[in-house]
Parts: structure tokens; C-alpha cells; sequence
């Protein structure tokens, strides 16, 4: 929340929402991150698919595959799933 | 429905805008997100959403935020239904009156197991008997997830949930899942399907299908819930697998009342020896963990029964041709 | 009154046919409803319109009363125009949605045939039904007549689709006694009242997207209504709602003249109505039908030269406060009239706001509290008639037996 927080005669209409919710990240609810091997990856897109968040995505300029950690919760379903293991779940190393 | 089958690619659907946002606020590893994600990427053109209370509806739009990038509706629990017949009502008046500039706007009721077995079936039922136009989604993870969970009339044999607790003296949930599909298929409506989301193409597919019909089309998505399940995140897409290789969930659709086994089903009907049994669909999951003790073991026989049961009359019904 | 502008045809219609006729005149695109006695002629009237190709509506018949306002909600949300009709159980089936319909701010217009609620089951007119939604944040008016209906259903469209009212009304009309009783009733023509009411005005609204566009479901400009609100947004959309509702005053009585001068006839300033009240003593405050049997009691009460007058309320809600207070202050005793219990409260819910709106007043009348007319029990002027020899009495003597009394009560 912002710290000029809007009043009832500021707010619109009936609840209508009013940011989306790209502007909330959830990546830091997670524990482990997945590590992505761009060597084994045969651009399947099994994992962009089955991300329940989104954070897995094909860059089609480059040709392939990106996380977005900002939003990545850390399930793991990628690893899982991955048919070439080429993505494995681990602790990110150290707190910046 | 249309003639002309759509054809797709994983990267075309990659490429195809998110209209499910990031930053919703399911749990790790939900099946049900994973579910909407790609449910809004099986859109043919302008369209409408509403939405059921329930775990789904909560985690994209907890004000201000919102996670939806089209027009979205929720009033209540129950009644989710009767919102997609008002809106459908609603376009067809003011198109009439040349008020709106589509030509024709696509509506999509989503519920979860709750807000379709339960409270929410009166208006379901009758909202498919009106034949309005709208595409009902069932997101199905067995139980009521979003307030604790507690059973529902999807939740199976033998869980335990918070109001079937597994104690002493009674083992989980001891009633049977509601069929609800084959309720909803004996409304006699154009297209009935049921899918699961680890066969992703095949869920996107239907979605597609339900939204070409003219008049109510309903799918029924196996949503595994980590939560609810006591499941690992990581493995909610390896069950929603299993449960089509052990035929607890198996995938087909109905058109016009003739069903079709989908391809990940039709294998088990092709090499019944490939099919697995139910336990490798149990055991993992925190609310099966009792049945594996030793006086629980005619529960477990009982699914696997059941299920057989179940899969040898689906046979019957379907064409396995 | 004020002289009519336009030609109107004097047709003899039931209350319920009134309603249905206006909603029809009104150009409504979406009726959802379920029928229950005594509203069910508005519902079979207007599928008489549908099966004859008389209405471009597009009419659900819902598998019940729960869809019926949840389809008129989402209709009204979707940009449509939305009316629907009930009374009694199907208006508490609804008591969920109807707080739905006002927070979502979508201006449905509702006719409730006022019945009583069971149990024992009883289909006849009482005030129990729409009382008991009071707080639903739906606007509140109660007619007197069939005329008064079809006039108010067509007001009522103006009312709740005004901008910056943009809530739900609910038109009171007594069950059986309005709904269902043959009247005199003078009509517009189909093209003057879609003139009057016009073409719906949407409320405008800022988006997630940053953009400034009308409140409705839209793929061109898409907004999420109905969104999961903490306890730290949650009282400042309340607030809204409680500022719609002071906003209503006022178009209310705008319409009532507006109404008026086309029409001829207006309802005192739109909130409240009076009769005989200027210079009385004495009087009543009432709401509903039971107005005309106490007008016919107040003529013959005048020519026996007692100063008896009458104060109806048409605008339960928004409550008239003001209006109140400066109608009553110079009485002496007055009676409060109340066709619904509150049940273990002190009087019921008519009396309590009137007592409560005068309680600021220097010098306020006495007053006394009548339940009566529960379930269809008939109230006559004979009967009536205790209640100003009650205040008659009350006024020489200062005292009061009970504040709460029941009239035509078997003993």
C-alpha cells in the first residue's frame, strides 16, 4: 500500500480493480529456483505449458526458453516434468 | 461446431498473450492455475469471464490487483451460472438494438468442484436446460480447498478431508464422486468433455471445441490440488497423469451424446495391460496415507473396483472404434 | 396538480398488469424472473409480450429467484437494462444477491407484490417481505395504488440508472390488494415514455488499464468487477453506497417534477405524500395501499371537525429524514403504521425510523406504533378509526397505555 492511501470519494466504482497483477511478484515465496540447462533443453515447452505461474516462457527471438523469477514460486513442476532433466531445482546460493 | 479442426503448436499457444496474469496468488504448484493459464489460451476471439467463488476466483483478483486481461465477473458461490445466463441474455438484447460492435462475444462460467456438484448444480442445471450459449468450466480438485478442506460431492472414496477426517472408526470420505459429467450429460447438450491438464493439447483443444457449440457446452478439468491433497508442488501434473493411466479420471468427450474415448484414455482401451493400478495413484497423496494401513485395505480395494467398474461401463458408452 | 402535456389512454388494469405494461414501455432488454403469487400476472403478462413479438426483451424464466436476480444483475453489469419481479419467499431466496446487486452498483428494477413470509405460509399482503431487506442497499419505494405503480416503475428506471445513483430499486405494490384489484389507470404512449426514460446513461469508471471508459462487462475495455476486498478497502466502497443513496434524494424528487409536468400527476415531492396534514392535529403515518382507506376515513373525520391528517411514505429508502421532521413537527400525536413485526424489537421497522428521525426535534408529537394488517388481515375504516380516537384520547390526556399496540388482533 502506498503511503497517500485513496480516500472513498477517490476510489472508483463498485470495487473495480485497479493494478494488475504483473506489479505483484511472488517470487519471493520460494524456496528452491529452478536452474535451467540450456544444453539439454529441447525447447519442448512442456514446462511453459504446465507452469502454473506463467514464469516459464519461450523467447521466440532467441529461441528459447526463460524464467521469470519474480514470479516463480518454486513448485517445481518444470523439473518434473522436464522429458531431458534439463532442469533441476536448487537453493539460490546466497541472499544479495 | 466449426468444420475446420484448429491445429496448434506448444509454441503457438506460447506466443499467444497471457490473459491469466502472473502474480496471482495460488499456491506453489497449483493444478487449477495451470488450468485457467491455459484455458484463456484456447480463446477464439472476444469473451466473457465469470467466476464461482472458491480458490480460483480469490487468487486473481485480490484488490487492487487483478490477474484477468479480459472482462470478468464474480457475484457468488452458487450462481455462477445464472451470471453467464444474464450476460449471454444481455449481448444477445443489445446486439439486437446494434449496441455492441463484436460480432458475437464467447461466455465462460468456471467453478470449482463446489460450486458445481453442490451449491452451484441448481443453477447449473438450469441454465443448460435454457440453452443459453456459454462454455461451463469445471476446474475439479475434489474438494472445498479455498475455506480448508472440507468434502464435497466431487471429493472421492476414502479421502480424508476436514469434515472426513480418517479416525478411529470411519476411513476417510465413505461416500462415492458424484458423476457429475454423466448428470450433465443427460441434459442432452451438444458437447460434454472431460480433460486433465498434464495432457495439455488435449484440454486446449476442448476448450475450443466447448466454445464453438451454439448453446450450453460443459468440461470437466481433473485439477490436482498440492494443498488439499497433501501432494508434493512439484508432482500435481504427475498425478493429474496418473489419474488418466489408472482410469480414475479418464479423458473423453460427447459430441451430440456419442462418446469418444480422448488418445491418453483410448491407450488403456487398446493394451488394457498398460493400465496401471489405483495404488500408484494413492500412495503419495496425504489423504489416501490411511488407506495403506492394514484394516483399510477393502477401501483400497474397493476404489480399485470401483474404478474398474466405472472404466468397463465408459467402454461400453464409448466408441472404441 | 399540474396539467398534462401529452394524451394518455385510461385503461382498466391490475397492479401487476400496470407493472408489466411499464416495464415493457420502458424498452427494458432483459427480464429474469420466477414467478410467485402475488406477482405472477407481471411475469405471465410479460411472456404474453415475448410469445407475441410486442418486445425486442430478451426474458429468462429461471429455474428460480436466485438466478432470476442474479441474471438481472449480470444483465446490468453487462450494459443491459434488467427488470425483474417477486415478493415474499422469492424475495429472501434472493436476500443474498440483492446486497450483491447494490454493491456491484447495477440499477435493477425490481416490482416486489409485498406478501408475507412464512411460516405459516400465508400468500396474502403484508410488508414482511421487502422490510426484512430494508438494509439490502436497494432503493425503497412503496406505492398506493396501480396508477402509482405504473407511473413509479417508470420513474424508477430514471432513479436507479442515474450515474451517480447507480443502485437497485425495489417498487412496493400491496400483494392482492394493488397487485391483483382492477383500476382506472391512465397511460402513457409507448414513444413518451421511452422519451422520458431514455436510453441508458452508463456510470464511468477507471480500469486496471489506466482508462476511463463505462461501467460494463467489455472485451474492448475489460475491468474485474466483483473482486475479493480486505478489510482495508472494504468500508470505503460501503461509504459509496451510503453517498449513491443520499444522491437518490434528490433525483427522486427531480423525476417526481419531471413526471409531473408531463404527466399531471405527482406524488407529493417524490418521498413523501400528504394529506390533510398542514393544519392537523393528529395523524397518521403510513405506507402503501392502506392510504386510500384512510383518506375516505379523514374526509369523515374532518366533517365531524376533528383535524385528522395523513402522511404516507413512498420513499422507505433512501429514509427522508428532513422531510420528516418538517411535516410532523407541529402535530400533537401521531400513529405509526406498520404492516411487518420486528420481532423482539421495540415496534416495528416503520415505526422505529420515524421515532428515531424525530427524536431531534424541540418539540416532537407523541407517538404511538400500530402493527396491523399481518398476512391479508383486513384493515377497514372502522377499524381504523380507534386508532384516531386513540390519538384524540392521547392528545387530551398525555398518557400512553403501550407505546406498541396491535390492531385487529383477536384478543
Amino acid at each position: 500500500m502506498s503511503k497517500q492511501e485513496k480516500g472513498w470519494k477517490d476510489l472508483t466504482l463498485a470495487a473495480i480493480s485497479s493494478k494488475v497483477s504483473t506489479d505483484f511478484l511472488t517470487g519471493d515465496w520460494k524456496v528452491f529456483m529452478p536452474v535451467h540447462n540450456l544444453e539439454k533443453c529441447v525447447s519442448c515447452l512442456t514446462c511453459v505449458m504446465l507452469c502454473p505461474e506463467g514464469a516459464a516462457r519461450w523467447n521466440s527471438e532467441l529461441g528459447k526458453v526463460e524464467f521469470d523469477l519474480s514470479f516463480c514460486k518454486g513448485c517445481g513442476i518444470c523439473a518434473n516434468e522436464c522429458p531431458t532433466k534439463a532442469i533441476v531445482m536448487k537453493m539460490p546460493e546466497k541472499e544479495e | 461446431m466449426a468444420t475446420q479442426e484448429w491445429k496448434f503448436t506448444a509454441k503457438d499457444i506460447a506466443l499467444k498473450p497471457e490473459l491469466f496474469f502472473s502474480g496471482h496468488r495460488a499456491c506453489a504448484g497449483c493444478g487449477p492455475a495451470t488450468v485457467l493459464r491455459l484455458v484463456m489460451k484456447a480463446l477464439r476471439g472476444p469473451t466473457i469471464v465469470t467466476q464461482a467463488t472458491g480458490c480460483m476466483e480469490i487468487v486473481g483478483s485480490i484488490y487492487p490487483y487483478t490477474s484477468w486481461g479480459l472482462p470478468w465477473l464474480h457475484t457468488a458461490f452458487e450462481n455462477v451460472a445464472a451470471n453467464a445466463s444474464g450476460i449471454e441474455v444481455a449481448l444477445k438484447a443489445l446486439s439486437k438494438k446494434g449496441k455492441i460492435k463484436q460480432e458475437h462475444i464467447d461466455v465462460i462460467a468456471i467453478a470449482g468442484d463446489g460450486g458445481t456438484y453442490d451449491i452451484g448444480f441448481q443453477a447449473l442445471s438450469g441454465a443448460i436446460e435454457r440453452g443459453h450459449d456459454f462454455l461451463f468450466i469445471l476446474y475439479d480438485n475434489e474438494g472445498y480447498m479455498n475455506t480448508g478442506i472440507q468434502r464435497s460431492g466431487g471429493t472421492p472414496t476414502g479421502a480424508s478431508t476436514t469434515t472426513t477426517p480418517a479416525g478411529k472408526a470411519i476411513p476417510g470420505k465413505l461416500e462415492k464422486k458424484k458423476p457429475i459429467t454423466e448428470i450433465i450429460l443427460a441434459h442432452e447438450i451438444e458437447y460434454v468433455a472431460t480433460a486433465t491438464p498434464y495432457y495439455w493439447k488435449d484440454m486446449i483443444s476442448k476448450v475450443r471445441r466447448g466454445l464453438e457449440v451454439e448453446g450450453p457446452a460443459f468440461l470437466h478439468v481433473f485439477a490436482p490440488c498440492p494443498r488439499g491433497w497433501r501432494t508434493e508442488p512439484a508432482k500435481t501434473m504427475a498425478y493429474s497423469k496418473l489419474s488418466v493411466e489408472t482410469c480414475i479420471f479418464p479423458i473423453w468427450e460427447a459430441v451430440n451424446g456419442k462418446r469418444v474415448l480422448s488418445t491418453p484414455s483410448k491407450m488403456y482401451s487398446l493394451a488394457p495391460q498398460k493400465k496401471r493400478p489405483v495404488i500408484d495413484y494413492l500412495e503419495g497423496q496425504g489423504r489416501f496415507r490411511h488407506l495403506f494401513k492394514i484394516e483399510n485395505k477393502p477401501v483400497l480395494d474397493q476404489i480399485q473396483q470401483a474404478t474398474d467398474e466405472r472404466w468397463q461401463k465408459l467402454l461400453k458408452q464409448c466408441e472404441t472404434t | 396538480m399540474a396539467q398534462e402535456k401529452v394524451k394518455q389512454e385510461t385503461l382498466a388494469l391490475n397492479g401487476d398488469e400496470a407493472v408489466a405494461l411499464a416495464a415493457k414501455q420502458s424498452d427494458v432488454d432483459v427480464v429474469a424472473a420466477y414467478p410467485i403469487t402475488p406477482q405472477t400476472i407481471i411475469v405471465e403478462k410479460f411472456s404474453e409480450y415475448v410469445a407475441n413479438g410486442e418486445v425486442k426483451t430478451e426474458f429468462v424464466c429461471t429455474e428460480s429467484e436466485h438466478s432470476a436476480i442474479t441474471a438481472s444483475l449480470a444483465a446490468s453489469v453487462t450494459g443491459a437494462r434488467a427488470f425483474t419481479a417477486s415478493a415474499s419467499a422469492g424475495l429472501a431466496l434472493m436476500h443474498e444477491i440483492l446486497f450483491v446487486t447494490s454493491g456491484s452498483r447495477a440499477p435493477v428494477v425490481m416490482a416486489v407484490a409485498n406478501r408475507a413470509l412464512s411460516s405459516p405460509i400465508n400468500i396474502h399482503g403484508d410488508h414482511s417481505d421487502s422490510m426484512a431487506e430494508r438494509d439490502s442497499g436497494w432503493l425503497h419505494i412503496y406505492v398506493e395504488n396501480a396508477q402509482e405503480v405504473y407511473d413509479s416503475i417508470i420513474q424508477a428506471f430514471r432513479i436507479a440508472e442515474d450515474p451517480e445513483v447507480s443502485l437497485p430499486i425495489m417498487v412496493g405494490l400491496d400483494g392482492f390488494t394493488i397487485s391483483h384489484t382492477l383500476e382506472n389507470v391512465k397511460v402513457l404512449s409507448d414513444e413518451t415514455v421511452k422519451q422520458f426514460v431514455g436510453e441508458r446513461i452508463l456510470p464511468r469508471v477507471i480500469t486496471h488499464e489506466g482508462k476511463t471508459v463505462p461501467f460494463k462487462l467489455d472485451p474492448d475495455n475489460p475491468m474485474t468487477m466483483g473482486p475479493n476486498v480486505s478489510p482495508a478497502f472494504y468500508f470505503e466502497f460501503k461509504r459509496q453506497q451510503e453517498e449513491a443513496m443520499k444522491k437518490a434524494i434528490n433525483q427522486i424528487q427531480k423525476i417526481n417534477i419531471e413526471y409531473a409536468a408531463l404527466t399531471g400527476r405527482s406524488y407529493g415531492d417524490g418521498l413523501i405524500d400528504t394529506y390533510q396534514l398542514t393544519d392537523a392535529e393528529i395523524a397518521v403515518v403510513v405506507v402503501g395501499s392502506t392510504t386510500g382507506t384512510l383518506k375516505v376515513l379523514v374526509d369523515e373525520l374532518r366533517n365531524e371537525g376533528i383535524k385528522a391528517g395523513i402522511l404516507r411514505i413512498r420513499t422507505f429508502r433512501p429514509f427522508p429524514v428532513e422531510q420528516l421532521q418538517n411535516a410532523l413537527k407541529h402535530l400533537k400525536a401521531i400513529a405509526i403504521m406498520d404492516k411487518s413485526m420486528s420481532f423482539g424489537g421495540f415496534g416495528g421497522p416503520i415505526f422505529t425510523e420515524v421515532r428515531n428521525a424525530l427524536f431531534d426535534l424541540k418539540q416532537r408529537p407523541i407517538i404511538i406504533n400500530y402493527i396491523f394488517g399481518l398476512g391479508g388481515r383486513d384493515s377497514n375504516p372502522i377499524g381504523l378509526r380507534k386508532v384516531f380516537e386513540d390519538l384524540q384520547q392521547v392528545t387530551k390526556t398525555g398518557q400512553i397505555d403501550d407505546t406498541v399496540q396491535y390492531l385487529g388482533l383477536k384478543a
